[in-house]
């Protein structure tokens, strides 16, 4: 691990003027940064430790009936807030699909939201890589790409997201509250990671300094409560990023769906959104059908990245899993195996 | 650049100062003060050998930078027996046959110990499962571990209802 000079700021002015220079990075619980720093792959110079900010691990629900998480809440605290879990079910449900328990103890939601690709060739300092390396190439493209991404991506990468989080936030409208020179702004989740394009080093919308906050989810989120299920494919049953992974909200109302959310995870360099689908449920009475089809428009502009055609077929079928789930009814509790296939909760 | 830090280690508060700023929760602990108890794995959050307890809550110390911990409260195995007395956990651990070579096994206590004081797996052993799943053996002593932890756990709570009645 390179060596680097180690700041605790006393506030978010002070913290962001110190990770506006070159070289420096945020660090909260680091088990993502601190890996990718032993393996050499993230070589900060100046380590900004955002986790004695005040004020930023707060739960709040605010009076227009959103939610405002802040960025240094635990990914542990706030699945198992009982409120929030029954509120958001399957953003709970995705939180206690990823990683341990030991590391959703220690993980924050705005480090789950800034977290770096799984790629192998990322990960091994010794691959070419564009998003690590501008212009070096992508060893993925002739690797070993089962996992990699079908929707979205460019000859330059080939990568997938792998927040499980990210998946529901997205299709719920989450929203990126940040802090920067410039003051306050806030993004929708879909436009804080970046499609790689010709420019895959450039991960997120995020300029230098910029620090997340919090993120908020508007009071809307909250319709799709009884409705909503996230589903995971892994190769493992536990503790594994996910091969294909989706998030169903319904709103049904006299049989009929009144509107759908959809996201789809590990199929993209971003959690995806899948809008045609939505469109294709919304008005639909709640069928097999109607999933197909909405699957099929969901996959409709994916591609293989290499060896990972069956990941087309995957993302439809857990599409319609999650559908066919979200449709029976939100569970009372979140089910021992969250988001497995192989949950043995009824209906699944 | 020298970092001053304190921590309260098994109940002994230790003021210790860090030259370097790269030092896990982990290589503090075994390297500079000598609780080799807790192990190094993978040394990269996947295998859970190192999981000790901060303010209570399990996590993986070696994904923690120890300058960043400045002012916790840590637990490692070395400090949950009271004298001669065992651990509930570890206790159980013996009675199940919990291990077979045994370098995973204080991870694997220690996380037991924040899954019990976490609540959220009861006696469902496929929650107990799940919630142990950061934890990997590789002799696969997984049954006696999932029966350790459920006695324990129910020891436990009967202990504590004893205690309150």
């Amino acid at each position: 691990m390179m060596n680097f000079d180690y700041v605790r700021p006393a506030n978010v002015a002070d913290a962001i003027a110190a990770a506006s220079e070159k070289g420096a990075s945020y660090l909260a619980s680091g088990t993502n940064l601190l890996d990718l720093m032993k393996g050499g792959v993230s070589r900060p110079s100046r380590l900004v430790d955002v986790t004695r900010l005040p004020g930023l691990d707060r739960i709040e629900r605010l009076a227009d009936g959103s939610l405002r998480i802040g960025t240094l809440v635990r990914n542990a605290d706030l699945a198992h807030d009982a409120e929030f879990a029954r509120t958001y079910p399957a953003v709970a449900e995705a939180l206690l699909s990823g990683a341990s328990a030991q590391l959703r103890n220690a993980a924050t939601v705005g480090g789950n939201l800034m977290q770096r690709t799984r790629c192998a060739y990322f990960y091994d300092a010794g691959s070419a890589c564009n998003r690590r390396w501008p212009g070096a190439g992508c060893d993925a493209l002739q690797g070993e790409n089962r996992l990699h991404a079908v929707l979205g991506w460019s000859e330059g990468c080939i990568a997938t997201h792998p927040s499980d989080f990210c998946v529901p936030l997205v299709a719920l409208d989450a929203i990126v509250e940040i802090e920067g020179k410039s003051g306050r702004r806030e993004l929708p989740l879909e436009a804080l990671h970046r499609l790689p394009g010709e420019t895959p080093e450039r991960e997120t919308a995020l300029e230098r300094g910029d620090l997340i906050v919090a993120l908020r989810l508007p009071a809307e989120a909250k319709d799709f409560a009884g409705h909503a299920r996230y589903v995971k494919v892994r190769e493992r049953t536990s503790y594994a990023f996910a091969v294909v992974s989706a998030a169903a909200a319904l709103r049904i109302e006299h049989g009929k769906i009144r509107e759908a959310r959809l996201g789809l995870g590990g199929v993209a360099a971003k959690p995806w959104r899948a809008r045609e689908a939505e469109q294709v449920l919304a008005g639909a009475a709640p069928d097999a059908a109607v999933y197909s089809e909405a699957a099929r428009a969901a996959l409709s502009d994916a591609k293989p990245s290499g060896d990972n055609a069956f990941k087309i077929e995957l993302a439809q079928r857990i599409l319609v899993r999650a559908l066919t789930l979200a449709a029976a009814g939100t569970p009372d509790r979140i089910p021992a195996l969250p988001g497995s296939p192989f949950s043995s909760v009824a209906g699944a | 650049m020298n970092l001053p830090l304190s921590l309260t280690i098994n109940g002994v508060r230790r003021e210790i100062v860090l030259d370097d700023p790269r030092v896990t929760l982990l290589d503090l602990l075994r390297e500079r003060l000598d609780l080799t108890g807790t192990k190094k794995g993978c040394d990269r959050g996947q295998c859970g050998a190192c999981t000790v307890l901060v303010d209570g809550r399990r996590i993986n110390s070696c994904l923690a930078l120890a300058i960043s911990h400045d002012g916790a409260e840590i637990t490692t195995i070395e400090g949950v027996g009271h004298g001669g007395e065992l651990h509930p956990v570890q206790a159980a651990f013996i009675a199940h046959d919990g291990f077979q070579c045994g370098f995973c096994t204080p991870g694997q206590i220690m996380s037991g110990i924040g899954l019990i004081q976490e609540g959220q797996a009861g006696d469902d052993p496929e929650r107990v499962r799940e919630c142990m799943s950061g934890n990997l053996c590789r002799c696969g002593a997984y049954q006696g571990i999932t029966e350790a932890v459920l006695e324990a756990q129910s020891n436990m709570t009967a202990s504590k209802q004893r205690r309150s009645a």
